[in-house]
C-alpha cells in the first residue's frame, strides 16, 4: 500500500518536473546566453523521481503486495526472488515505468556530457526529450497505471507467465531499451541540429557516441531474445520473423545505416538528409515496434492486455511525434548546396550510398511484411500471418551483392579512390567459389543459389579475415563488425543447409529408427519444484558413428498460472547443436518428439557477440586515431 | 523550399496510414486458432504430388464419400508399418484414401510408393510441412477420418488393426 502511493506521487512529480523544466528552458533558449543551473538540478530531480517509483514498484513485487493491480496480475508467492524482481518489467506497466526511468537518465547523462555544444542545441535537445518524456509519463498515468490498487487485497497473486521466467529473458528488456531509449536522444538531438541548422561535422562526431553506444544496445537486446526464443520457445529456431522480432530487426536496419552515414558526415559535410531522416526513422520505428505490439493490433508474445484506449493514446502520440519531425525537416533543413551528392564513383562515399540503399530495400522488405497484414485486414477484413519464405525470397537474392559489396567497399579510400590489392580480391573469389561448390555439393537442391551465396559470404569471411591480419586498413573495430557478420551470415547458411529434423510421436519404451539415427524413449521422471511440477523424459539418441547421447527435455506444469511450458535440452558443441524437445498429445498416451541437428547455432551467438565488440571498440576509442 | 508537392505528398501518406492503423485497432482481436475437435478442414492451397497441379481445399474434399487423410513421410519408420494398414482401406468402398506427403523429397517418396504400393487417391506435396501446420498436425503419421468438409476423428501415430476396424465400422 504504502508503496504504490510513493510511487504513484513521486510519478506525478515527474510529470509536473517535466512542464517546468520546459518553461525553464524555452525562457533560458530566448534570453540568456548562460545555462539557468536550475535546469540541471531539475533534470536530476526528476531523474531521482522516477527511480523513486522504479524502486517502489520493485519493493512491491519483492513484498508480494498484492494490493497492487500490477503485482497482482504478475506475480505469486511462490516464485523465486529472481523472478519477483524481473518480474517487475515482465509487464506492460512496469516495462513502461522502465523505459521512463531510462529515458531521464539519459537525458541527465546527455546533460552532462556534452560539453562543446551551443547552449542553444542543448536546451532545444531537453526540449524535445521532454516532449517524448511527458508522453509517456501521460501514457502511464492515464491509461497504464502501474500502481492501481485492488480491495480487498487478494491472498494471492496470479503469477508470471512462466515462459518469461528465464535469465536471458530478465535482461533482455533492459538492454533492449538501452538502445530503443538511446535512439531517442539522437531523434531528439538531430531535430534540435536541424532548427538550428547545426547538422555539421562537429556535431556529428559528438551525436556519433549515442549511435554507437545505443546501437550496441539495440544488437545485444536482440541477441538475447533470440536465444530465450531459441531454447524457451521450443520451436528450434532463432529467428522466426514474428513481428516482435521484426520491430526489433527494424531500427536496428535504420541505426545500423545511420551509424554508416555518421562516419561520412564526420568526415566531409554531406549525406546530411540521409543523417537527420534516419535519426528520425530509427526513432518513429522503435516507437511504431511499441505501438504495434503493445496495443494488440498484431497478435505477439509481448501483447501483454489489450486495451484499445493505450493503442490509440500510443497511436496518437507516434504520429505527433512523426509530424512534428516532418514538419521541422522540411522548413528548417537547408541541404547546402556545396554539397552536391557527386561523388566520384570508386569512393567510400559511393559505397556508402550503396550500402544505405541496400540496408533501406531490406528495411522496407520487414517493414511491409509487418505491417501488409493489418492494412489486408482493414480492406478486406482477411487474417493473413507473413511467414519465412516472404522474407527469405525478397531478402536473401540481394544479400549477394550486399555481402560483395561489403568486402570491398572498407578498402576504398575517401574522396577517390582505386581498387588496390587486386590480385587478392580475385584469388580469394576463386577459392570462395570452390570451396563453396564442395560444400554445397554434397547436397543436391538448389546447388547454383546456395554455391553463389555461400561463396559471398564466404568472400567477406576471407577479406575481412586477412584484412584483420594485415592491419594496413587499421580500423579495427569495422573490421570486427564486419568479420562478424560474415561469419553470421555463414553461419545462418550453413545452418539452414545443414539441419536435420525429425519430428514423431512416441511413447514411453518405444524407439524410432532412421537411416542416420536411433532415438530410443528410456523413460520419464516427476519431480516437485517450488512453483511447478517437473516431467523429465529422458531419450540416448545413437548416431551412425555410433557415438550415443544422452538427452533430457521437459515439461513444467506450473501451478500459477496454469500453463505448460517446454524446455528443450540442447547439447551444444562448437560445431553443432542437438536439440530435443516434447510436447503433450492431448488424451494419448503419446508425447510428440521433435529432434533436431543444428550446425553452427554456436557461431551464430559469437558472431553477433562479435559485430557489437565491434562498435564497443568503436566507442571506447580515442577520437581522431585514424 | 524548391519543392513545395513533396512534404504534402509525404505528409498525406503518413495521414493514410494513421487512418489504417487507427481503423485496424477498432477491429483489434486476439487470433485464436479454431479448435481442432469436430470442426469444419482447414483451408490450404498445395501442390499435388504426381502433376504440377494446384489444388485447394474447397475441391479436395468433395466427393460424398469418407476421406481418409494421412500424413506421411518416406523417412518416417512407423509410416512403413502404417502402410499396410492403407493398402487394405483403399479396398473399402465409401472411404477414399488421400495423403500428404510431409516434408520428404520427391524421389524418396516415390520409391517409398512403389516398393509398398500405393494407398492414395491424391498426394499433397508438402515440403516444407506448411500444410501440415494448418491441419495442426504435431508430426508423422498422423490421420484425420473427414466426412463432408468436416473432420470426424483423428489419429495421432500409426494406425493399428484396431483402429482401422474403428474406421471402419464408423464408415458403415
Amino acid at each position: 500500500m504504502l508503496y504504490s502511493s510513493i510511487g504513484y506521487y513521486a510519478l506525478i512529480l515527474g510529470l509536473g518536473i517535466s512542464l517546468i523544466l520546459v518553461y525553464f528552458s524555452i525562457k533560458n533558449f530566448q534570453n540568456s546566453s548562460t545555462l539557468n543551473t536550475k535546469i540541471l538540478s531539475f533534470t536530476f530531480l526528476q531523474f531521482f523521481l522516477v527511480v523513486i517509483s522504479f524502486v517502489s514498484l520493485v519493493i512491491s513485487f519483492v513484498l508480494s503486495d498484492f494490493s497492487n493491480e500490477t503485482v497482482f496480475n504478475n506475480s505469486h508467492t511462490t516464485k523465486p526472488l529472481f523472478y519477483k524482481i524481473a518480474g517487475t518489467w515482465g509487464n506492460h506497466e512496469g516495462s513502461l515505468l522502465l523505459w521512463l526511468l531510462v529515458l531521464t537518465l539519459f537525458i541527465l547523462i546527455f546533460f552532462l556530457k556534452t560539453k562543446n555544444q551551443p547552449l542553444k542545441y542543448k536546451l532545444l535537445t531537453l526540449i524535445f526529450q521532454q516532449i517524448i518524456i511527458i508522453g509517456f509519463f501521460l501514457f502511464l498515468i492515464q491509461t497504464s497505471n502501474p500502481f492501481n490498487f485492488i480491495f480487498p487485497t487478494p491472498e494471492e497473486g496470479m503469477g508470471l507467465n512462466p515462459i518469461l521466467q528465464d535469465p536471458a529473458l530478465a535482461i533482455h528488456p533492459p538492454i533492449l531499451y538501452l538502445g530503443y531509449v538511446g535512439s531517442s536522444i539522437i531523434f531528439s538531438s538531430a531535430l534540435a541540429a536541424t532548427y538550428l541548422n547545426l547538422v555539421s561535422k562537429v556535431w556529428a562526431s559528438h551525436i556519433k557516441k549515442w549511435i554507437i553506444a545505443s546501437w550496441v544496445f539495440l544488437t545485444l537486446g536482440i541477441l538475447l531474445g533470440s536465444i530465450w526464443a531459441y531454447y524457451e520457445l521450443g520451436w528450434g529456431g532463432f529467428w522466426f520473423w514474428d513481428p516482435v522480432e521484426n520491430v526489433s530487426l527494424m531500427p536496428w536496419l535504420a541505426l545500423t545505416t545511420l551509424l554508416h552515414c555518421i562516419i561520412v558526415l564526420e568526415k566531409k559535410q554531406v549525406l546530411t538528409s540521409w543523417v537527420i531522416i534516419l535519426s528520425i526513422s530509427t526513432f518513429t520505428l522503435s516507437m511504431c515496434g511499441t505501438f504495434l505490439v503493445r496495443s494488440g493490433i498484431l497478435n505477439s508474445v509481448h501483447t501483454f492486455a489489450n486495451d484499445p484506449e493505450r493503442g490509440l493514446f500510443i497511436l496518437v502520440f507516434l504520429f505527433s511525434l512523426i509530424f512534428i519531425s516532418l514538419f521541422i525537416f522540411f522548413f528548417f533543413h537547408k541541404s547546402s548546396p556545396n554539397n552536391s551528392n557527386s561523388f566520384f564513383w570508386l569512393s567510400k562515399e559511393t559505397s556508402i550510398i550503396i550500402n544505405n540503399w541496400f540496408m533501406m530495400y531490406f528495411l522496407s522488405v520487414v517493414l511491409i511484411g509487418t505491417i501488409y497484414p493489418i492494412f489486408l485486414e482493414v480492406l478486406s477484413s482477411q487474417k493473413i500471418s507473413v511467414g519465412p519464405p516472404f522474407y527469405h525470397k525478397l531478402i536473401i537474392p540481394f544479400l549477394i551483392p550486399f555481402l560483395m559489396a561489403m568486402a570491398i567497399g572498407p578498402k576504398l579510400k575517401w574522396i577517390k579512390s582505386n581498387i588496390v590489392d587486386k590480385f587478392y580480391l580475385v584469388l580469394f573469389f576463386a577459392i570462395s567459389i570452390v570451396l563453396s561448390f564442395l560444400i554445397v555439393k554434397k547436397f543436391s537442391t538448389n546447388l547454383l543459389i546456395n554455391t553463389i551465396l555461400v561463396s559471398s559470404a564466404l568472400y567477406l569471411f576471407f577479406i575481412t579475415l586477412r584484412d584483420f591480419f594485415i592491419r594496413k586498413y587499421s580500423n579495427i573495430s569495422q573490421n570486427i563488425a564486419h568479420f562478424g557478420f560474415s561469419l553470421l551470415i555463414l553461419s545462418i547458411l550453413l545452418n539452414n543447409l545443414f539441419s536435420s529434423e525429425i519430428i514423431t510421436n512416441l511413447k514411453v519404451g518405444e524407439t524410432f529408427t532412421s537411416s542416420k539415427t536411433k532415438i530410443v524413449f528410456k523413460n520419464i521422471n516427476q519431480k516437485q519444484e517450488k512453483n511447478y511440477k517437473s516431467i523429465i523424459a529422458n531419450f540416448s539418441i545413437e548416431n551412425i558413428n555410433e557415438t550415443i547421447e544422452d538427452l533430457s527435455p521437459e515439461l513444467r506444469i506450473y501451478n500459477q498460472p496454469n500453463i505448460v511450458t517446454s524446455e528443450a535440452d540442447i547439447k551444444t558443441t562448437l560445431l553443432s547443436d542437438k536439440f530435443i524437445v516434447i510436447n503433450i498429445v492431448q488424451n494419448q498416451d503419446y508425447f510428440n518428439v521433435r529432434y533436431q541437428v543444428k550446425p553452427f547455432m554456436l557461431w551464430i551467438w559469437i558472431s553477433v557477440i562479435l559485430i557489437s565488440f565491434g562498435g564497443l571498440l568503436s566507442f571506447f576509442k580515442r577520437e581522431h586515431e585514424k | 523550399m524548391k519543392n513545395k508537392l513533396l512534404p504534402i505528398f509525404i505528409t498525406l501518406i503518413f495521414i493514410i496510414i494513421f487512418i489504417f492503423f487507427y481503423k485496424g485497432l477498432q477491429n483489434t482481436s486476439i487470433y485464436t486458432p479454431q479448435t481442432k475437435i469436430s470442426n469444419k478442414i482447414p483451408s490450404f492451397k498445395g501442390d499435388l504430388f504426381y502433376s504440377d497441379e494446384t489444388i485447394n481445399s474447397s475441391n479436395f474434399f468433395k466427393s460424398e464419400k469418407f476421406y481418409l487423410l494421412n500424413v506421411w513421410s518416406s523417412w518416417c519408420v512407423p509410416c512403413r508399418k502404417e502402410h499396410v494398414l492403407l493398402m487394405d482401406l483403399k479396398e473399402v468402398k465409401k472411404l477414399k484414401v488421400v495423403g500428404i506427403n510431409y516434408k520428404d523429397k520427391k524421389i524418396n517418396a516415390e520409391n517409398f510408393l512403389s516398393e509398398l504400393g500405393n494407398p492414395y487417391e491424391k498426394i499433397i506435396f508438402d515440403q516444407e510441412g506448411i500444410i501440415a501446420i494448418e491441419w495442426g498436425a504435431y508430426g508423422v503419421p498422423e490421420s484425420f477420418l473427414i466426412k463432408d468438409e468436416v473432420i470426424i476423428k483423428r489419429y495421432i501415430g500409426p494406425l493399428d488393426k484396431k483402429l482401422t476396424e474403428e474406421i471402419k465400422s464408423i464408415i458403415k
